[in-house]
């Protein structure tokens, strides 16, 4: 697609952004790769006694903790949870929104005012509680959940962005035209608003990661996210709090991922963003 | 050649009584207020009135493509090849359009998708109303572009709306509008984003696959000059009702409503030396405020006392035009498009 191959062009231009998402193509990798790259089990406690919080080695580039375990490989198979989540959430909550979106600015005025109002409501209560009352009452709850949970409270936003555009869209004279030629609803969706919705929901998507990612790395903090003993970057950085002056890798290495993470995914959307912005355009 | 009962089958279109309402901030307004219309198979129709008359409107309402605020109100019809366009199921209206009665649009650069190519929005019509396969219609595609004359179709079909120039889109517009074969296509103001030595070119392309095609063509436009060249009669719309409808060479030749007679006052001429164009006095009156009586009274420069009071019916001149005018009925009138005389509101004593 035309459109899309210009947005890329003019993302190339910003070196920050190029650079974000060169880190996040990095963490991905790491992620995926995690069985091949880490130098030890995440779960495995060798010797909890005589190998507890040792600091960085050759043997263990990131130390270990005061169970043992190697940080270097709790950190990348807790990228899988991390980005994996973040990535998920981000998707589901990008596809709901762009839906309801387009139901809101296609629907009846009576349509559009309910979901929109509902919009609204929602955005006033706080993500955090939501989410802290849900995972309180459902002890153990699985990733899944997790996911669904991260992604049904987050397309707020998206989805009034969505129906802007697509307001927008429905007056275009080329979606009038289609109509006059015949085209039915869904065939205008697909072939006409989707097309068009694609980048702005794609920013959407990419910014919504790295806050999610910090959501869920702050529900672990608590308990309540991913549980121990899987690893993910929030209960690492959990185990390593009371031993922050003794140990400090521990909990650093994972505060220094979520950093790393959180602003690369940032950079991205937001250079999307400036590529998208037509004013940009030279 | 005018009424809707002239042939037996009915006529290709027939509009009756058509009113299109709008629900404003202002009140309600009557964009099209009780048209009537006819066009016979094969023919060129126009009809012809300033912006804002609803000429507009009124082809979006034939496609039942008003959309919300905008209402069609009961009681209007718009019959199509016998049947009742306004009362057709969402369905079978999705099946007219684009396939038997098309539509092209005012502006080439934004009727066309800008991230769909060329030929994928035309293949998209074919697809839509008739089977076949996705081969078939990228072939017969490339058929419509090569027959609007795209020189290079076959590259052009991959190409992008933004790659052509206003003409070419044009051309891509009526290959769209065309693809299905239509039997009537509505062609609302349809080269007046373009050139005038552009406008010349796709007129003559409309007209040449009119003919090879047999459609009816209705072309709705404020330039009278196209008229005159392109249709064999004509609709003169004036604040939402039709105000005088003739054929074209009779029009031309003696307009009978006041407003005709201003709109071609208006044209600028190259066989007649003027010092500067009449302008019709006074502007358009918004829709959701039509003046009582008659619509154009308070810029008509022969009204009288019943104009104010009364609306005049369209009244047939009894040489198959109508016009919507008290005048129609002073025969000296109708004779030099001078009223006999009147108390002119306007002029003290200037009748003879």
């Amino acid at each position: 697609m035309s459109r899309l191959r210009g947005l890329w062009a003019r993302f190339r231009a910003r070196r920050i952004a190029v650079a974000g998402l060169v880190v996040v193509v990095l963490l991905a990798l790491a992620a995926l790769g995690a069985p091949l790259l880490a130098p030890a089990d995440p779960l495995a406690q060798p010797d909890p006694v005589a190998l507890q919080n040792q600091p960085p080695s050759p043997e263990h580039p990131l130390g270990t903790d005061r169970f043992s375990r190697d940080v270097m490989s709790r950190l990348l198979y807790g990228a899988r949870v991390s980005l994996g989540i973040g990535a998920a959430a981000a998707l589901l909550a990008a596809v709901i929104g762009a839906g309801v979106g387009v139901a809101a600015g296609l629907g009846s005025p009576l349509v559009d005012q309910l979901l929109m109002r509902g919009v609204d409501v929602a955005l006033a209560l706080p993500r955090v509680f939501l989410l802290l009352l849900v995972l309180a009452l459902w002890e153990g709850a699985p990733a899944g959940v997790v996911i669904v949970l991260l992604a049904v409270t987050g397309w707020f936003p998206t989805s009034r962005v969505v129906r802007a555009l697509v307001q927008r869209l429905r007056e275009a004279e080329f979606v009038q035209a289609a109509r006059a030629l015949g085209a039915g609803r869904w065939g205008l969706v697909r072939r006409h608003l989707l097309p068009h919705l694609a980048p702005a929901v794609i920013v959407a998507a990419t910014l919504d990661v790295g806050n999610i990612i910090l959501l869920e790395s702050g529900l672990s903090y608590l308990g309540l996210g991913i549980r121990p003993p899987a690893p993910s970057w929030g209960n690492m950085i959990l185990d390593g709090k009371d031993q922050l002056f003794s140990t400090p890798w521990v909990a650093a290495a994972p505060g220094l991922a979520l950093l790393v993470t959180v602003v690369a995914f940032n950079l991205v959307g937001d250079g999307l963003q400036d590529a998208l912005d037509p004013r940009s355009e030279k | 050649m005018s009424g809707p009962d002239a042939t037996p089958g009915g006529p290709l279109l027939e509009i009756a009584d058509l009113r299109v309402t709008f629900a404003t901030g202002d009140g309600v307004a009557r964009a099209v207020d009780g048209v009537d219309l006819v066009v016979e198979a094969g023919e060129t129709v126009g009809l012809v009135g300033e912006s804002g008359c609803g000429k507009s409107v009124t082809a979006l309402a034939v496609l039942r493509l008003v959309e919300h605020p905008g209402h069609i109100a009961h009681g209007s019809r718009v019959r199509f090849e016998g049947r009742d366009l306004l009362a057709l199921a969402d369905r079978d209206i999705r099946a007219v359009r684009g396939n038997h009665l098309a539509l092209i649009f005012q502006e080439p650069a934004t009727a066309l998708n800008p991230v769909l190519t060329i030929g994928s929005q035309i293949a998209e019509v074919i697809r839509t109303h008739q089977h076949g396969s996705r081969a078939e219609a990228k072939r017969r595609a490339l058929e419509m572009l090569r027959a609007v004359g795209i020189p290079d179709a076959e590259r052009r079909a991959d190409g992008y709306a933004h790659q052509l120039s206003g003409g070419m889109r044009q051309r891509v517009l009526i290959a769209i509008a065309l693809a299905c074969r239509p039997h009537l296509v509505i062609a609302d103001e349809p080269t007046t984003a373009l050139d005038v030595t552009i406008q010349a070119e796709i007129l003559e392309l409309l007209d040449g696959l009119q003919r090879q095609m047999g459609m009816a063509v209705l072309l709705i436009t404020h330039n009278l000059g196209l008229v005159a060249e392109r249709t064999r009669r004509v609709y003169v719309m004036y604040a939402g009702q039709i105000v005088e409808e003739a054929g074209t060479e009779a029009l031309f030749a003696a307009p009978l409503h006041p407003y005709t007679q201003g709109l071609m006052a208006a044209v600028p001429r190259l066989d007649q030396l003027r010092e500067r164009l009449a302008a019709i006095p006074g502007q358009v009156p918004p829709a959701t405020a039509w003046p009582g009586g008659c619509r154009f009274h308070p810029r008509c420069p022969f009204a009288f006392d019943r104009c104010n009071a009364e609306m005049p019916p369209l009244l047939p001149s009894g040489d198959g035009r109508k016009a919507r005018c008290w005048l129609v009925e002073d025969e000296a009138y109708r004779g030099t498009g001078v009223p006999a005389h009147r108390d002119q509101q306007g002029e003290g004593g200037g009748a003879p």
